[in-house]
């Protein structure tokens, strides 16, 4: 890798990094600005024009609170806890394609900080590491509401994991590929995978909710059984460390989403516009930073669905969430597979045959 | 329950459908300090203490308001005018101090009503607003008297 590249990825890296951090504050806002139109309120107005201040103004508050560490707890696990959610939540933007490939002299430049050929997978594994950051937190209180807290975000994330792996499977077979990039790039124009795959994203959307502990199946933090659920004996930064890795989660899973399903950077009639240009480069340009705006819509879009469905629904009872992810959703998967598998079959046998 | 029921998504797509609805409808919020809800136009809110038509004060510490008050919300001391004071007070005898606690007053009325010379009203476009200490619910008459006419600033 020559230098260009390097020094390239670097501000690349940064770049998505603070995009990320970015997003995830004002995702509090505008989660308390959704919140309050749904009951026909204003929601936070007062800091600055429309509140546009507001997320610091929390943050501030919350640095200026009494770090408190409990009696009993154990304490280098207790400030590893919200570390590793944090430090989690904020790996896993690196293999997301937020867009193609700009070409500025010689040199071109994906869009995507590491494209490795296991992006998905990098992705789950990465995710899965975040249920130990609850975990660890959860028992290094020692407070069993905490406790209580961790094991249901334990359980719920390891049974919901399950379902949306199965159903992840299917998009695989359409791609052939592991790698975000090549999924995205499949997806050119308006072929998205989600004409394909209805069912399949059915079934990742609700595993989504499950997995960022968002209503309706935010049981590890329900307030009317288990205070705060694992993050009880929390405060300061630390609770905030907590809490804005549920929002860059939801902002990388809904990155997710739009690369799986929704044809990431790629919009119907991008070919026409990119060939109107005289000049190849500079069409390819165009459409390419076009594709970031639209990849970021998409994000958008989710992000608004994911706190739409937070102040519309209830939550679910923890026997219904553990019935709904092993008797229902983990067979549709697998029927979701098999159709999917059915369905090349067919295609093969009357392309070729 | 039918499978449709049983699916759930039906239903959950109706409830987006109503937040939704609300999401752009008109909202109800009133911001309070800067707007302020319409009142009745015979609205009990904030004492005041008139003054007549000369600038000097009506009220004539008769107690007639602390008898009628159920809350026993008003207090005062009764004084006798000096020589020279006519234009600050319209009667011989007049309250040297006089306060109305408002955390006690029930915002009734009756203290108006007792009144024989017309002296105490509740505003309707005042309300006794919140404060941090509880002493300074206890307005006095520095806070009750109607502030003189500007023309007599003049
Ligand atoms: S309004 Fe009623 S409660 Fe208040 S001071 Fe007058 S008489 Fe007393
Ligand atoms: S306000 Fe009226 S009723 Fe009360 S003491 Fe003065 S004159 Fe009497």
């Amino acid at each position: 890798m020559d230098s260009v590249v390097l020094i390239y990825k670097g501000i690349y890296i940064l770049a998505i990094f603070g995009i990320s951090l970015l997003i995830a504050t004002y995702s509090t806002y505008f989660e308390r600005k959704i919140a309050a139109f749904i009951q026909d309120r204003v929601g936070p107005n007062r800091a600055g024009p429309m509140g546009l201040l507001q997320p610091l103004a929390d943050a501030g508050k919350l640095f200026f609170k009494e770090e408190f560490i409990p009696a009993n707890a154990n304490k280098t696990l207790f400030i590893l806890g919200p570390g590793i959610a944090m430090l989690v939540a904020a790996m896993t933007s690196a293999v997301i394609p937020f867009g193609d490939t700009l070409i500025l002299g010689e040199t071109s430049f994906d869009l995507i900080a590491i494209d490795v050929n296991i992006g998905i997978l990098y992705i789950f594994a990465v995710v899965s590491l975040g249920v130990y950051g609850l975990m660890i937190g959860g028992w290094a209180s020692n407070n069993k509401f905490s406790l209580l807290g961790a094991i249901r975000a334990a359980s719920q994330n390891i049974s919901y994991e399950l379902a949306m792996g199965l159903s992840l499977i299917a998009v695989l077979m359409l791609s052939g590929s592991l790698s975000l990039k090549v999924i995205a790039e499949q997806q050119a124009g308006f072929n998205w995978n989600i004409w394909y795959q209805p069912l399949g994203f059915l079934i990742f959307l609700i595993c989504a909710f499950a997995e960022t502990n968002r209503t309706p199946f935010d049981l590890p933090e329900s307030e009317a059984e288990l205070i705060g659920g694992y993050h009880t004996e929390y405060s300061s930064m630390k609770l905030g460390m907590y809490l804005f890795a549920e929002y860059i989660n939801i902002f990388v899973v809904s990155a997710v989403m739009a690369t799986l399903y929704f044809g990431a950077y790629n919009f119907p009639f991008m070919e026409n516009l990119r060939n109107a240009f005289d000049d190849p480069v500079l069409g390819n340009n165009v459409v390419t930073i076009l594709g970031v705006g639209v990849m970021f819509a998409k994000i958008f879009a989710f992000i608004f669905f994911f706190m739409w469905v937070r102040w519309t629904l209830p939550r679910f009872r923890y026997d219904q969430l553990m019935k709904l992810g092993w008797n229902i959703l983990i067979p549709l998967a697998i029927l979701n597979i098999l159709l999917t598998g059915g369905g090349i079959l067919l295609y093969d046998y009357f392309t070729q045959g | 329950m039918t499978l449709s029921e049983r699916m759930y998504l039906p239903a959950i797509a109706q409830g987006l459908g109503i937040t939704l609805k609300h999401f752009f409808k008109k909202k109800a919020t009133i911001n309070y300090p800067e707007e302020t809800r319409s009142r009745s136009e015979i609205w009990r809110g904030l004492h005041v203490l008139k003054r007549d038509e000369n600038g000097a004060e009506r009220c004539t510490a008769c107690g007639l308001c602390a008898v009628a008050c159920p809350a026993e919300a008003i207090t005062m001391t009764a004084g006798e005018r000096k020589k020279g004071e006519e234009h600050l007070y319209r009667e011989e005898k007049y309250a040297v101090t006089y306060e109305v606690n408002m955390l006690r007053c029930i915002f009734c009325g009756l203290c108006e009503e007792a009144c024989p010379k017309a002296a105490i009203f509740l505003q309707d476009d005042k309300l006794a607003p919140a404060r941090y200490e509880r002493d300074e619910f206890i307005y006095g008459k520095d806070r009750l008297v109607e502030p003189l006419k500007t023309t007599e600033t003049k």
